[in-house]
Formats: C-alpha cells, sequence, structure tokens
C-alpha cells in the first residue's frame, strides 16, 4: 500500500479530478495549502495607494492511498493532467503505507483499500 | 363521522351568519352617523371644518390664522424630526465604513465602539451638552417661538460681548417645549455623527474603557463648547454683528462644527495613540492593512450619502423653507463631483487603478464640503466644491499617512478634517448672495469673496482657525488626561490577536476561520 501526496495547482484541480475518477481511483481527501517554491508571483494588490505582495502560492493538496497494483497509473494520471508547463506544477512524493483500516467493516490490508466497482 | 358533521356545521355557520349578522350590524350603526361620502380620490377630505373652530366650519380670521400657524409650524417641526431621524441612520453608515475598512478580528470592537457612541454621546448632551451649545441661543424662530433659551455665559473683549456657553437646560430640565425637544433630537444625532467620526481613525489599538470617557466628553464638553460658538450664538456667530465681518462664521449644516471638529480629534487622538504596529517599517516605509469588508464600507458609505439628505436640507428646522431644495441638489452634485474626482486622481495619477476605498473616502469628502456651504451657493459652484474635496480627500490621506505619519485607518482625517475646512473656506468665497438674509442678526443675504464681500472669507477663516485651535487643545488635554488614568492604547499582545476577544469577550466573527496572514500587514 502507498500514499500519493500531490500538490497541484488550484486550477488543475478539476481536470486532475476528473482524469482519476477515469482510471478508477475515486477514494482520495484534499486539502488547500500555502507554500513557498519557486514560482515567480507578481501580484498586483493595492490598497489606498500602497502596492504589496502577499506572495502568496496557493496550491492544493492531495493525500491519495492506493494498493501497489494500482500505484503507477495513479502517479502517471496525476503527471499527465497536472502538468501546465510553466514554473510551479508542483509535486509528487510517495510514502510507504504500513497498514491500513476500514473502519465500518474492520477489513485490513489491501481488502480495505479495494472499492467493488459494481458497488 | 361525527367530527365530520360538527365542522361541516361549524362551516356553515361561519359561511352564513356571521357575515349576515355584520351586515346588520354595520348597516344599523351606519344609519346612525354616516355623514360623510366615500373619498377614495381625496379630494374632499380636508376642508374648512377640520379648522379648529369654537364653532365647527366657521372659523375666525383669528381662529383660520391659528390654524394656518400651527400649520406652517407644524410643517417645520416634522421635517426637522424626519430628517433628524435620517441623520441617526447615518451611525449604520458610519459603523459599516469604519468596520469595513478595519480587520476582522477587530470587528466587534470597531462596530461597538460606533454603536455604543451613540449610547454616551447622547447621554453627554443630554446631561449638559445641549445646556452649554444652545442654552443661550434665544428664540426658536422656525420651530415655535419659544424663547427660553436665554442663558448665555459672555465675556467682554474689544467692547462686544463674546458668547462662550450657554447654562440653560441641562438634562433638558426647565425647557420642556415642543420646540425645543425638537431642536435637541436634530442636535443631538448632529454630535453623534461628530461624535464616531474618531473612532475611525482611531480604530484596531484604542483601548474600549478609554473610548468610553470619550464618548461622554465629547457629547458632554468638546462638541458643545464649539457648537455653541457657531450655533448657538456665541462669539463666532457674532462676528458680523461685532466687528462688521460678513455675517460672522457662518456654517449651515457643520463642515467646522461637526465635521472639521471630529477630523481634528480624530487627528490629536490617532497621533497620540500612535500608529498601529507594522504600519510602519524602521525604513519609513509605509504598509498596507487591508480591509476585511470592502462590500460592507460601500453599503455604509452608500447609507451616509442617504442620510446626509437629513443632515443638510435639514439644517433649515424648516419644511417652509422651499430653499431645501438647492440645498438637497447641492448636497447631491457636490458627492458625485467628490467620489468622482477621487476615483479619477487614483486611477491617473496615484495608484493606477480605481480603488473603492478611496471612492468611499472622496463621496463624503464631497459630502463633508458642501456641508457648510450648501444653501448659499449656486450649484455650478457646488460641483466645484466636491471637485477639490475629491481630490483633497485623496492627497489629505497621503498627507497624513506619509508625511505626518498619523495612522488614519479610514482616512477620517483627511475626508472630514481637511475637508470640514475647505468647506467652510468654499462658503466664504462662493456665497452667492440667494439666501440668507439676515444670518446672525446682520442684514442682508450671505455672499462670499467672489460676490463682493472678502470679510466672510476672513469669518470663516478664523472660525476654521479657531476650530482647529481650540478643538485641537481641547481633545488633547482630554486624551491625555483619560491616559493618565486608564491609559489610551491597549498592550502589543491584545493588538496582534485582535480586539475583539480580550476588549469586548465576543468575537465578531464566532465559527469563520480568518486567514493569519490578513492579520499581518503585507507590504512589497
Amino acid at each position: 500500500m502507498k500514499k500519493i501526496e500531490a500538490i497541484i495547482r488550484m486550477t488543475q484541480f478539476e481536470k486532475v479530478k476528473a482524469a482519476l475518477k477515469e482510471v478508477g481511483i475515486d477514494f482520495f481527501s484534499y486539502w488547500d495549502a500555502t507554500g513557498v517554491g519557486n514560482e515567480i508571483t507578481k501580484e498586483e494588490r493595492s490598497y489606498r495607494g500602497t502596492v504589496y505582495d502577499t506572495e502568496y502560492i496557493p496550491r492544493r493538496v492531495l493525500n491519495i492511498v492506493v494498493r501497489d497494483i494500482n500505484l503507477q497509473k495513479t502517479v502517471d494520471c496525476l503527471l499527465k493532467n497536472a502538468f501546465t508547463g510553466e514554473v510551479g506544477d508542483g509535486k509528487i512524493f510517495v510514502w510507504n503505507i504500513d497498514d491500513s483500516y476500514r473502519i465500518r467493516t474492520g477489513e485490513r490490508g489491501d481488502s480495505s483499500l479495494y472499492i467493488d466497482p459494481n458497488r | 363521522m361525527k367530527k365530520k358533521i360538527i365542522y361541516i356545521l361549524l362551516g356553515a355557520f361561519c359561511l352564513l351568519v356571521v357575515p349576515a349578522v355584520s351586515w346588520m350590524g354595520s348597516s344599523a350603526i351606519a344609519a346612525e352617523t354616516k355623514v360623510r361620502t366615500e373619498d377614495p380620490g381625496g379630494v374632499t377630505t380636508g376642508n374648512i371644518t377640520d379648522v379648529t373652530a369654537a364653532k365647527a366650519g366657521e372659523p375666525t380670521l383669528t381662529e383660520l390664522g391659528n390654524q394656518v400657524g400651527h400649520n406652517k409650524v407644524a410643517i417645520n417641526i416634522i421635517w426637522t424630526l424626519i430628517t433628524g431621524f435620517l441623520v441617526f441612520f447615518m451611525q449604520a453608515g458610519f459603523a459599516m465604513v469604519e468596520t469595513g475598512l478595519t480587520r476582522a478580528k477587530n470587528a466587534s470592537h470597531t462596530m461597538a465602539m460606533n454603536l455604543f457612541v451613540y449610547g454616551l454621546g447622547v447621554f453627554g448632551f443630554w446631561m449638559c451638552g445641549f445646556a452649554i451649545m444652545f442654552g443661550g441661543v434665544g428664540a426658536l424662530g422656525t420651530l415655535g417661538g419659544f424663547d427660553g433659551l436665554n442663558q448665555e455665559v459672555s465675556i467682554n473683549l474689544f467692547g462686544h460681548a463674546f458668547g462662550l456657553f450657554g447654562t440653560k437646560g441641562f438634562f433638558l430640565s426647565g425647557v420642556y417645549d415642543v420646540g425645543v425637544f425638537t431642536l435637541f433630537l436634530f442636535q443631538v444625532v448632529f454630535m453623534d455623527t461628530a461624535a464616531t467620526i474618531p473612532t475611525g481613525a482611531m480604530s484596531e489599538r484604542w483601548k474600549f474603557l478609554s473610548f468610553t470617557i470619550y464618548g461622554v466628553v465629547v457629547g458632554a464638553i468638546i462638541y458643545p463648547i464649539f457648537g455653541n460658538w457657531v450655533w448657538g450664538g456665541g462669539w463666532l456667530s457674532q462676528l458680523g454683528s461685532n466687528f462688521h465681518l460678513g455675517h460672522g462664521h457662518v456654517d449651515f449644516a457643520g463642515s467646522s462644527v461637526v465635521h472639521m471638529t471630529g477630523g481634528v480629534i480624530a487627528l490629536v487622538g490617532a497621533w497620540i495613540l500612535g500608529p498601529r504596529i507594522g504600519k510602519y517599517n524602521k525604513d519609513r516605509s509605509v504598509n498596507a492593512i487591508p480591509g476585511h469588508n470592502i462590500p460592507m464600507a460601500v453599503i455604509g458609505a452608500i447609507i451616509l450619502a442617504f442620510g446626509w439628505f437629513g443632515f443638510n436640507p435639514g439644517s433649515t428646522l424648516a419644511g417652509c423653507d422651499l430653499r431645501i431644495s438647492v440645498v438637497a441638489v447641492n448636497t447631491l452634485i457636490a458627492s458625485i463631483m467628490g467620489a468622482m474626482a477621487s476615483t479619477f486622481w487614483m486611477w491617473i495619477f496615484r495608484s493606477k487603478k480605481p480603488d473603492p476605498t478611496m471612492m468611499v473616502n472622496g463621496l463624503l469628502a464631497g459630502l463633508v464640503a458642501i456641508t457648510a456651504p450648501c444653501a448659499f451657493v449656486n450649484v455650478q459652484a457646488a460641483g466645484f466644491i466636491g471637485l477639490v474635496s475629491g481630490i483633497l480627500a485623496v492627497e489629505g490621506a497621503f498627507f497624513v499617512e506619509r508625511k505626518l505619519r498619523v495612522d488614519d485607518p479610514v482616512g477620517a482625517v483627511a475626508v472630514h478634517g481637511f475637508n470640514g475646512a475647505w468647506g467652510c473656506l468654499a462658503l466664504g468665497l462662493f456665497a452667492d448672495g440667494t439666501y440668507g438674509d439676515g444670518w446672525n442678526g446682520v442684514t442682508g443675504t450671505v455672499k462670499g469673496l467672489f460676490y463682493g464681500d472678502a470679510s466672510q472669507f476672513a469669518a470663516e477663516f478664523i472660525g476654521v482657525l479657531t476650530n482647529f485651535i481650540v478643538i485641537g487643545a481641547i481633545s488633547y488635554i482630554v486624551f491625555k488626561l483619560i491616559g493618565l488614568g486608564v491609559g489610551n492604547r491597549v498592550s502589543a499582545k491584545t493588538e496582534m490577536q485582535g480586539l475583539d476577544i480580550p476588549e469586548m469577550g465576543v468575537e465578531g466573527y464566532a465559527g469563520i476561520k480568518m486567514d493569519k496572514n490578513s492579520e499581518t500587514p503585507l507590504s512589497r
């Protein structure tokens, strides 16, 4: 079992979500994060004559836990759909997961991550 | 089944018996007292039988005259009261502008200041402010002629009486007259407008206890003293009859009495408090601390513009004085010229963007600047006054923020202080002589420098200078004393956390997560 932590642009999220669903990955969590990085932010905020820059880099972090057999297709899908070509497209990290449980049934391991497509 | 029968019988009763009985009853009653036909067009309603007379329908000339006079005063009183209610509504406008232009973590505190200043200031004004300001104003001409407000303390200088303050009417005692009460309501909401201006400039770091003391003092002492000098029959209004300076310091609806007073107190207070943490950097650069709710600020500005239609036209204290139409249009035109001027000035010359907060400031600046001259100038002059006021608001805000280095979150000093002064000086320039015969006891209409009376400008200048010096000095002393007593500024820890919880206990936006980055200043 592996956890894929993908930090992607806000603008690419809907595209990534739809593409993941298409390859059968439709179970994950995500949250918004602010980061520091390489993207050159050029903001034009001004307030009562004072121009200022928030230096925000807003991104969305996806947290996808998959069985080993689905790891490569998920990563490929993410790489393809979160791509824009500009500096600041984001990163994908892969973690090893020691164990996983489904709370409702108490299943453990791979079967807790398996979602029957004919449910 | 039983239930159904009961319901059917009940329904039959209601449908048949009740209307029948009421028809019989009404025609029985009507048959006894009906003397008039229905009047849907309002043509016959209101006729000679409504004139109060010993013999209904046949009034004597005296009775007819009494009714006419009564109605005239009634129109004036109704007008003054209703416009007074509109001016009260400006409290909501100020509250929204100030809270919208400051940070969310202080929203509860800023709103509470604007609400509570109503209570505190009105109490101070009721307690002694009204007596000080109007205790010696004399007969209330348009509101029924009561002349019991006749105790003014004066000193004699250069052979003339210098009225300083009144001493009649503490807690409105001894003046239980409909005219006086009308005047009181109208004037107390004007005091409230002046009192709420400094809360904007001093927000986000002002201790609520210090503000509370200020709230009573401003309504009880600071505002009424200068107010007496201009509107209460005091020495500034008598510069005309005493020293032949025009009609004395003329201020129709309060550019100096209300707005410049508020602006000067705001300047002194904000200066004494010091800037918000993070506003200025060591290298003299300025940080932006953006307001958290621009929609609220804009709606507040519109509410203020609406309330100003009570502020200016109401100051005739007479619905029968038809100059109110000119006053209202002058107010309108000056406000829009102010809004346009400030917006285009920002767009073209300053930040290259049409800043909505400066739009708000420009609209209000136009209104402030026309407040003194609105009854005395023609509409083209009103437009010009508004145009200058919009630019003055923007440049004034920059001057205060960058040159004086006084942190004014909402631009109150530029909008109310600078434009209050401009409004009075503009009256001294543009008053065109079509109104104001007998103002402040001087015969002839009010004329400004461009219409042949340079002394009017001199009187206005003296009034403006007096306001700056005297209100500045009094508010400095008051704030210093309050500071010695309870302290004026909150601690740095409280200020960074946000005043809502430490000072008020109640969060402005409980349950809403705020962006922590918006609470510290952002700079280039």
